[in-house]
């Protein structure tokens, strides 16, 4: 069943991308679409009935060389089986609401052929994306990484008839081999220190890592955190967090079904995909963690302040991805990877909804996306706006306070931040800032677009005021997107409503029934007393020495687990391999250890956690997310309703007052509405002189030195040669004659001296 | 009175053989002094050949004398049947005029 999920999407793109010429395309939309529905619904039957015992399908035995293999397999457990969940349904609904959003597009001429080629590269994408998350070894992983990346390249650059479209195509593909290089840094690091790229492999490794040392760039590091960073380095770049996150908005110059599929739902959650799949290694690499959660954290705040002033619709929402991101990342690097998944699966449904109601937004005011133009909006696609409406409710944390009751992402956020708070202060201050933000810029949205009097043209244009934006269209009314269109809208809005509520026990509910639901084993519950630290389960293998002859025998000592290993360059130049023998491989999906003493202490105080009356002390991130204090639990919803009040008074109550504040608070409106020149800085930092380095290469490299030689030689030194050797043809056989014998007089000359030929 | 050693003859045959090259490129007029000169610089091997096979006591230098001769000789006939086409083509034999190959 699984091979069948895995290869539908793949077998769809083939016959979609190549058949249509001869199946026509319509019929090539459809077997597409068709494909990757009945990935969705055998998906929905794994996740559904999955027992949470990691099993693997392997499928072509891909790469053998050396002690280097790698098979194409699927792995197939919890984290598997809620991607797949995730990816297939959105892919599957916004195939088919590609139907109506693609039908006609002002980008094309009558007569040319593009929907097939969109569905082709949709389908491309989601199975680019299955074998990514299906990956047994990273460098499968790897394959589905950079297949995504380009899926979303041939996406976001589309419209390549647009100058802008090509750029934010190019722009995603350099800022994401960025993150790629870290991620095959990470990949290759493991791979000297394990000999193996298997997951299970490394995850056995990963206590042997954590004591162990790695010579990179001159410093030494500790590996399993060096490896750890590497890795999330790349998970940035694929996720867009802060200072790789500049492609993401630009990226919505992609048409709206692939900014919901790929730039909210799936493909940018790749990278808390990632951390929440090695979180075997991430346990054991607390700096690393550290790292993740101050990024992530850092993220969702940023991405949350420019999203406040934005204008373009599909930017803000492309903004709160970007928070939502940072929000997830934070969970995983406090250690409750569950939430983070937890937030992942509910944020894919919501988001998805509300990028494509924008799309049917911006379908209905004829691909106008300046909100400036929108307003009144509510009585003309009323389906649409109850659709945002339930997006919006979804993403700001609706819910009732202290009870399990809520939309989805009231759950999930949560979550997020109780396990937030458990973590770190500095990502539980900036995350109920966030949630207060993203109140009220999805508030803001919403009231913007459907509420307030029509800006668009034909009724009262009087505040229109942005003449340039002014194409002939505004005159049409809007109207309602077609039934195929809706549909979707509809299914992911029963997703937005009840997937927090239904799957909150197995992803944030009692540690027990989370244990059992990612298949973790609940053994580790009982031995992990807090004297049992890391610690103790850092005990690190024997390393031994592949090709030199030293095997340090560690370990023997028992206050310094830290043995040397390097990788050295011997004479010959070859590397000495120093390989971490890896123990067997933790079971189930995720992996939690628990705290270790020092830590125990700090989350104890900081929830207020009492000893006696019988309560056990909570003994890792899951478990003491449930005990934080009840102010803690209301805060997210305190600040979800001062961010509706305030859009509120901003938007409904006193139109007027952005305005003024904008006027009166002006480097901060600039600084946030210029995304915090992150775009300026990078352009001067970067752009600028790789621009000068080019140029002088071009200039002084290529002209001068290069072009030059290759004239100097052609025009001065070859024609001199030729002169010379022509003045040598006498023609007269005796100068000939006399040449060979003076040639042989040499040879033998040279011959007897340089020993006569022996 | 010494005996004629081996010494003497690789003497001679020496001295032939820088007279025969020096025929060659010293000589601005005839080239049947060429072909001459060259058949002088084959003697000379010659006698090496003979000379060495004497000394060594082996037959088979003699034997090539035999070879280097026959080559000789026909050498010498499809030189002089060159020449002969040479002269009726350009009226003269002289080395200075042989030049068509100059630069």
């Amino acid at each position: 069943m699984a091979t069948i999920i895995f290869f539908a999407p793949l077998i769809g793109a083939l016959i979609c991308g190549f058949g249509w010429r001869f199946i026509g395309e319509r019929a090539a939309q459809i077997v597409a679409t068709a494909m990757v529905f009945l990935a969705a619904f055998l998906s929905w039957v794994i996740f559904l009935t999955f027992d949470g015992e990691t099993s693997r399908i392997i499928l072509l035995r891909w790469i053998e060389s050396g002690s280097f293999a790698a098979e194409w397999a699927i792995r197939l457990d919890r984290l598997t089986a809620i991607m797949l969940v995730v990816i297939n349904t959105v892919s599957a609904l916004v195939h088919l609401y590609s139907f109506g959003y693609m039908a006609h597009d002002d980008n094309w001429k009558a007569g040319e052929h593009y929907k097939a080629r969109f569905f082709a590269y949709l389908s491309f994408f989601t199975f680019a994306m299955l074998t990514l998350v299906t990956a047994d070894n990273l460098v499968q992983m790897f394959f589905g990484w950079e297949g995504v990346g380009v899926a979303s390249y041939l996406l976001i650059g589309f419209y390549y008839r647009k100058p802008s479209a090509n750029a934010a195509a190019i722009k995603a593909f350099v800022v994401n081999r960025v993150g790629d290089f870290g991620f095959s840094l990470g990949m290759f690091t493991l791979f000297i220190m394990t000999d193996s790229i298997h997951f299970d492999v490394i995850f056995g490794a990963a206590p042997a890592l954590a004591g162990t040392t790695f010579n990179f760039l001159g410093w030494e590091f500790n590996a399993a955190n060096l490896i750890a960073v590497f890795l999330f380095i790349g998970a940035m770049g694929k996720s867009a967090q802060l200072f790789l996150h500049t492609w993401l908005p630009d990226a919505m110059e992609g048409p709206t079904p692939v900014s919901a599929l790929i730039h909210a739902a799936t493909m940018v959650t790749a990278g808390v995909f990632l951390v929440c799949r090695m979180s075997p290694l991430m346990e054991y690499a607390p700096e690393a963690m550290a790292f993740v959660t101050f990024i992530g954290a850092t993220t969702a705040f940023f991405a949350a302040t420019v999203g406040l002033v934005q204008n373009d619709i599909k930017r803000v929402i492309a903004y709160s991805t970007c928070s939502q991101l940072g929000f997830m990342f934070v969970a995983a690097g406090v250690g409750a990877y569950s939430a983070a998944m937890f937030h992942l699966f509910t944020h894919a449904f919501f988001k998805a909804l509300l990028f494509l109601g924008a799309g049917s937004v911006i379908h209905a005011m004829h691909h106008e996306q300046d909100m400036r133009n929108y307003g009144g909006l509510r009585k003309h696609i009323p389906m649409t706006f109850w659709a945002m409406m339930i997006g919006t409710l979804a993403i700001t944390g609706v819910g009732i306070p202290l009870t399990h009751i809520g939309f989805a992402g009231f759950l999930s956020k949560d979550a997020v931040i109780e396990s937030a708070f458990v973590g770190s202060q500095y990502a539980f201050i900036l995350l109920v800032l966030s949630a207060f933000m993203t109140s009220f810029y999805s508030w803001r949205l919403m009231f913007m677009t459907f509420f307030g009097k029509p800006r668009w043209g034909g009724h009262g244009a009087d505040s229109h005021g942005h003449g340039q934006d002014d194409h002939g269209h505004h005159a049409h009314e809007p109207h309602e997107s077609p039934k195929i269109m809706l549909i979707p809208l509809a299914v992911l809005g029963v997703g937005a409503v009840f997937s927090g509520m239904l799957w909150y026990n197995v992803f944030f509910g009692k540690e027990e029934a989370v244990r059992d639901w990612f298949g973790m084993e609940v053994a580790a519950l009982h031995e992990a007393g807090a004297e049992e630290g890391h610690a103790a389960t850092a005990e690190p293998a024997a390393t031994t020495t592949t090709k030199g002859a030293v095997t340090d025998q560690a370990a023997t000592t028992t206050e310094a687990p830290v043995t040397e290993v390097q990788t050295a360059e011997t004479a010959s130049g070859k590397f000495v391999q120093h390989t971490v023998q890896a123990g067997p491989a933790p079971k189930g999906a995720l992996l939690m250890l628990p705290y270790s003493p020092e830590e125990q202490a700090a989350v104890e105080a900081r929830i207020g956690f009492v000893p006696g009356d019988g309560a056990h002390a909570p003994v890792n991130p899951l478990a003491a997310a449930h005990e934080v204090p009840k102010w803690v639990k209301v805060s997210p919803f305190v600040a979800m309703v001062l961010g509706f009040l305030l859009a509120y008074l901003f938007y409904i109550r006193r139109p007027d007052l952005p305005g003024k504040l904008a006027a009166q608070q002006r480097p901060l409106y600039l600084f946030l509405l210029n995304k915090w020149y992150f775009d300026q800085i990078y352009d001067a930092l970067f752009i600028r002189p790789a621009i000068w380095l080019a140029r002088f290469l071009w200039k002084k490299g290529d002209g001068v030195v290069i072009d030059g030689t290759i004239n100097g030689v052609a025009m001065g030194i070859v024609p001199l040669l030729t002169r010379a050797l022509n003045r040598a043809q006498s023609g007269y056989i005796f100068t000939y004659a006399f040449a060979m014998v003076i040639g042989i007089a040499i040879l033998v000359t040279w011959a007897t001296l340089s020993g006569g030929g022996e | 009175m010494t005996t004629v050693g081996l010494e003497h003859y690789l003497t001679v045959a020496a001295a032939l053989f820088v007279i025969g090259i020096f025929g060659i490129f010293l000589n601005r007029k005839n080239v049947i002094v060429i072909l001459m000169s060259i058949e002088l610089m084959l003697l000379a091997v010659n006698i090496n050949l003979v000379a060495f096979s004497m000394h060594l006591n082996d037959l088979v230098g003699q034997v090539f004398t035999m070879f280097v001769l026959t080559v000789a000789a026909a050498e010498a006939a499809i030189g002089l049947a060159i020449l002969v086409v040479f002269f009726r083509t350009r009226g003269s034999i002289d080395v200075e005029d042989a030049n068509v190959m100059k630069g």
